[in-house]
């Protein structure tokens, strides 16, 4: 009976518009706000979008399985021209990275000098109670503990922002490993997805891991400083995120742009954007359309509503280069 | 498919009623009527064949099935295959990064997390065997042998979503301290205890592949024929010698049978063991480390594989599953075949 | 001594079943309500939603898994009891379905998101129908053939005596005796495949709205409740475990049945 009611429900938007979507898990939340309340809006048009990773979405819209996809990351200029399919990117949203502890009789104010984050990460520190570590965090009785490294085991756009920013802030990290949304890391264990790193390292005493802003926030798990560009010591926050979008030395076209370690004095150095990836020759008219005008209602309406997920909404200046690339799709 | 089993049948609508009816018949002295009115209906010796060999051809489909998954893992994990070869299984490096791929934290922690599961099960599938075929009282034993077809009948999903809120809890507050208060001198249960890892993995496959090898092992300790029971017993055996020499002893390449192809289901099981196992493509000595297993590092990385290389690793790594476990099943359906000769062996 | 260590081992394989039933109707009965089989689910951070579009989903992916699943697994079943009996290429066949049982199901979701994704270049209903339905044909084919053997040779015997085609026989007659007993056999290897999540990992995808299309990916429950296992938010947990809860009832109801079939005598020794 009941499936029966439910078919008849489904008779009528089943006649509708379908696109799918697929990729970065870390914005999920605000899409799936976005979508639902679209699909409400314009009855008959439903944008189905799986959080499968930014890898995978990257994946299935180069293989055509999908009308756009998201990612964390921007497509390289290789990638870009390998893909057979034309895309463009949209920013949408932005976030950042938090290094989230878990390190016994220590509040939520630790501090993180950027070579200090890579040198925990690369091995070189490996106990709490080391000098560097101290130097910024004078008046902290920090335990004599061993450091357990938290990462991702997955591939994933937060491994991207993170491996990008302490390849700007480390030579030495740049050198031995990289930046990748996967990366063959020095030291440490992995988890599978946010959430699952931030579970490991609130188990875990003398644990350091590094998760989405939302995740901590959500989870209640103490994150610490990190000290910018300007050198400023800052928490995460969302006007911080948005400063370190609005103060990017040069925003190109195509948006393609790493935010971490931006100059402004009030920037957040682990920033990112995170990006739809929309086809320039769609294969079918009407689905573009339907794209399209989302993306002008997710600029009109939908950035509204992000601050209340904990996202930063782009800034002003961004949002209208924003509108002039989506009037300019076909 | 459906519609050409029917095919035979179109030509000749009406022909629904008259044999419905004839199983009554058989019995009755109107059979002659039906002979005429099927004799009427000329031969059927073309549609005779054709059933013949459209019911072949289904059974044919089974290797088709076979042959075409190996050839799409075969064909898709070409670059892999051609970059490393067999050192591929005996390199231990996983880095996307520099498209540098060895699966040998995956085969050590399949390997690891199924004999741990073994470890854990056999004696207690056994144990249930034995109880249900040798003492059980005859009321109860319906009962609980439903109870394991139903443990059985659980969705793995079901299990890691049980695991993940209960299992694992209950494993890092109670069971994994005491682990290391115990064992930790052998240096298998070593902290950081994470509740997720190894252990845990361990712990649910355990519970998963109980009813498949209890089930088999009741089946063949039934068919140990009952003279050997009373041989025994008559030699002046105790109750619990007799299962051991009579019973016990005479099934044991069928119970090596059941183990064996619980070993099969083990190797494979993806969701639950990806849910619970930590995901980390290291080897570690500690049981409580968290690992990989061949089936949950493509369950976990598959979908964000972006690029050609790792994806052709992770389905090298599916092809090697699918040959072990061939492998591996083949071995025990001969050994469980070698004991009930023949009759057939029915997997929960 | 020994005797207590058999009973001390049952209890210990009956605990977790006790405990995994236990915990589903506590933490899975509370969120079960109207909208939890009505609605779509509802954004992060907003109550209320339900999982019918999964419920629908599964239901669509069982319908197709089971049209391709049931038709091949029963003719198979037929040829080996019927026609290939003995033969040498009826024991490979009955050989080679054992061990495609044994094959892990997340390899054969592999094998199809190759065959059929990629080329199709879309994520579909119709792939995880696909893939659910080569599961069933092992299952049922072996279990039609195990009913088909029991029924007595003289009920063939009478119906080819009276000039019935074989194949009319067959349908007829040795298939309408065993029907309860291939019934249960694909029931069970219903059981089996709507659980199963590894293989619609990359076939079905999974959708967060209503869809019946075959062409589109599809919903399925146990691919909601893993999403929802591994979130972080309390309402998806809650809504995994109701989710769970149905799943298993669901099983649980087949099982029974096929249990209720096989021990009332219908077919001795099926069970």
């Amino acid at each position: 009976m009941i499936l029966a009611a439910a078919l008849a429900a489904c008779a009528v938007p089943c006649l509708a518009q379908h696109l799918n979507a697929a990729g970065a898990t870390f914005p999920y939340p605000i899409y799936s706000k976005w979508f639902s309340e679209y699909a409400q809006q314009h009855p008959g048009v439903e944008i189905n979008y799986q959080s499968i990773g930014s890898g995978g979405g990257i994946t299935q819209i180069m293989k055509g399985t999908v009308d756009f996809a998201a990612s964390d990351m921007p497509l390289t200029d290789g990638m870009l021209a390998q893909s057979p399919v034309k895309l463009i990117h949209i920013p949408t949203v932005l976030g950042a990275v938090v290094p989230i502890y878990n390190v016994p009789g220590v509040g939520a104010d630790l501090r993180f000098a950027p070579d200090v984050l890579a040198d925990i990460y690369l091995g070189k520190i490996s106990n709490w109670d080391d000098a560097r570590i101290a130097k910024d965090n004078p008046g902290v009785k920090l335990p004599n503990q061993e450091i357990y490294v938290v990462h991702r085991a997955d591939g994933s756009g937060t491994t991207f922002i993170f491996t990008d920013y302490l390849s700007k802030v480390s030579p030495d990290w740049k050198s031995t490993v990289g930046a990748n949304s996967a990366v063959a890391w020095p030291k440490g264990i992995g988890g599978k997805g946010n959430e699952n790193v931030a579970g490991l390292v609130r188990q875990m005493p003398g644990a350091i891991g590094y998760v989405e802003l939302i995740y901590a926030l959500q989870n209640h798990i103490p994150y610490g400083y990190v000290r910018n560009a300007a050198g400023t010591w800052l928490k995460a926050s969302i006007e911080g995120v948005t400063d370190a979008a609005a103060t990017v030395k040069s925003m190109p076209a195509d948006f393609r742009v790493s935010i971490t370690n931006a100059p402004g004095k009030d920037a957040y150095p682990i920033s990112s954007f995170t990006y739809l990836l929309i086809p320039t020759h769609p294969t079918d008219a009407t689905k573009e359309k339907v794209i399209k005008d989302f993306l002008n209602w997710m600029l009109n309406q939908g950035e509204g509503q992000v601050s209340a997920l904990d996202y930063a909404p782009l800034p002003g200046s961004v949002a209208d280069k924003v509108r002039a690339a989506v009037a300019r799709l076909p | 498919m459906i519609l050409r089993i029917q095919e035979p049948r179109t030509p000749k609508p009406a022909d629904d009623e008259p044999i419905g009816g004839l199983v009554p018949v058989v019995v009755s002295p109107q059979a002659s009527t039906v002979r005429t009115f099927l004799v009427s209906r000329g031969s059927s010796s073309i549609a005779d064949s054709t059933f013949r060999w459209l019911m072949l051809l289904c059974a044919l489909s089974i290797f088709a099935i076979v042959a075409l998954i190996a050839t799409e893992l075969v064909t898709h994990s070409q670059i892999t295959l051609a970059k490393f070869g067999w050192k591929f299984f005996l390199g231990s490096a996983w880095d996307p990064v520099n498209a540098n791929f060895g699966a040998l934290p995956f085969v050590y922690g399949t390997l690891v997390s199924s004999i741990l599961a073994l470890i854990l099960a056999v004696p207690l599938a056994i144990g249930v065997a034995v109880f249900l075929t040798e003492m059980c009282p005859r009321a109860l034993r319906g009962f609980l042998s439903f109870m394991t077809e139903l443990l059985a009948a659980i969705p793995s999903v079901v299990y890691g979503l049980w695991a993940i809120f209960v299992l694992v809890p209950l494993l890092r507050e109670h069971v994994d301290p005491l682990l290391i208060r115990l064992l930790g001198w052998t240096g298998l249960f070593a902290p950081p205890d994470f509740g997720i890892g190894m252990f845990a993995a361990g712990v649910i496959l355990a519970i998963m592949i109980l009813p498949i090898i209890s089930s088999l092992t009741r089946e063949v300790m039934t068919a140990v024929p009952h003279s050997q029971r009373e041989a025994v017993l008559a030699l002046g055996a105790t109750r619990w010698e007799m299962i051991r020499m009579g019973v016990l002893r005479n099934a044991r390449i069928g119970i090596v049978g059941s183990i064996i192809l619980g070993l099969g289901r083990a190797l494979g099981e993806t969701m639950a063991v990806a849910m619970v196992i930590g995901s980390s493509p290291t080897i570690s000595k500690s049981l409580l480390a968290p690992a990989a297993t061949m089936a949950s590092v493509i369950a976990n990385e598959f979908a964000e594989a972006s690029d050609d290389t790792y994806r052709s690793a992770l389905i090298e790594i599916a092809l090697a599953l699918f040959l072990v476990t061939i492998v591996v099943n083949m071995f025990a359906r001969l050994l469980v075949w070698a004991v009930t000769r023949g009759t057939p062996a029915r997997v929960a | 001594m020994a005797s207590g260590l058999a009973v001390l081992a049952t209890i210990l394989v009956i605990a977790p079943l006790v405990a995994i039933f236990i915990d589903l109707v506590y933490k899975g009965a509370s969120s079960l309500n109207l909208n939890f089989f009505t609605k779509l689910p509802a954004p992060v951070g907003e109550n209320g939603g339900g999982m019918a579009n999964a419920i629908v989903g599964s239901a669509v992916l069982l319908t197709l898994a089971s049209a391709i699943g049931v038709p091949i697994g029963i003719a198979a079943g037929i040829y080996l009891s019927e026609y290939g009996r003995g033969t040498k290429l009826s024991n490979v066949v009955r050989f080679t379905a054992d061990v495609l049982n044994g094959v892990p199901s997340i390899v054969m979701g592999i094998a199809v998101y190759a065959l059929i994704v990629v080329p199709e270049k879309s994520f579909s209903a119709f792939a995880g129908g696909v893939v659910l339905g080569i599961m069933m044909v092992p299952t049922v084919a072996r279990t039609t053939e195990e009913m088909l053997l029991m029924v007595p040779h003289s009920i063939r015997e009478a119906a080819l005596g009276l000039g019935v085609p074989a194949w009319r026989s067959v349908l007829s007659i040795t298939l309408r005796t065993a029907m309860p007993g291939v019934i249960t056999g694909c029931m069970l290897a219903f059981a089996r495949v709507a659980g199963e999540t590894a293989p619609l990992l990359f076939t079905a995808l999974g959708n967060d709205f209503w869809s019946t299309s075959l062409r589109q990916p599809i919903e399925a429950l146990p691919l909601q409740i893993y999403v929802y296992a591994l979130g972080a938010y309390d309402e998806w947990h809650r809504l995994a475990w109701a989710g769970s809860l149905v799943l298993i009832a669901l099983i649980v109801v087949s099982v029974s049945l096929v249990r209720y079939v096989t021990t009332r005598g219908v077919l001795k020794g099926a069970a």
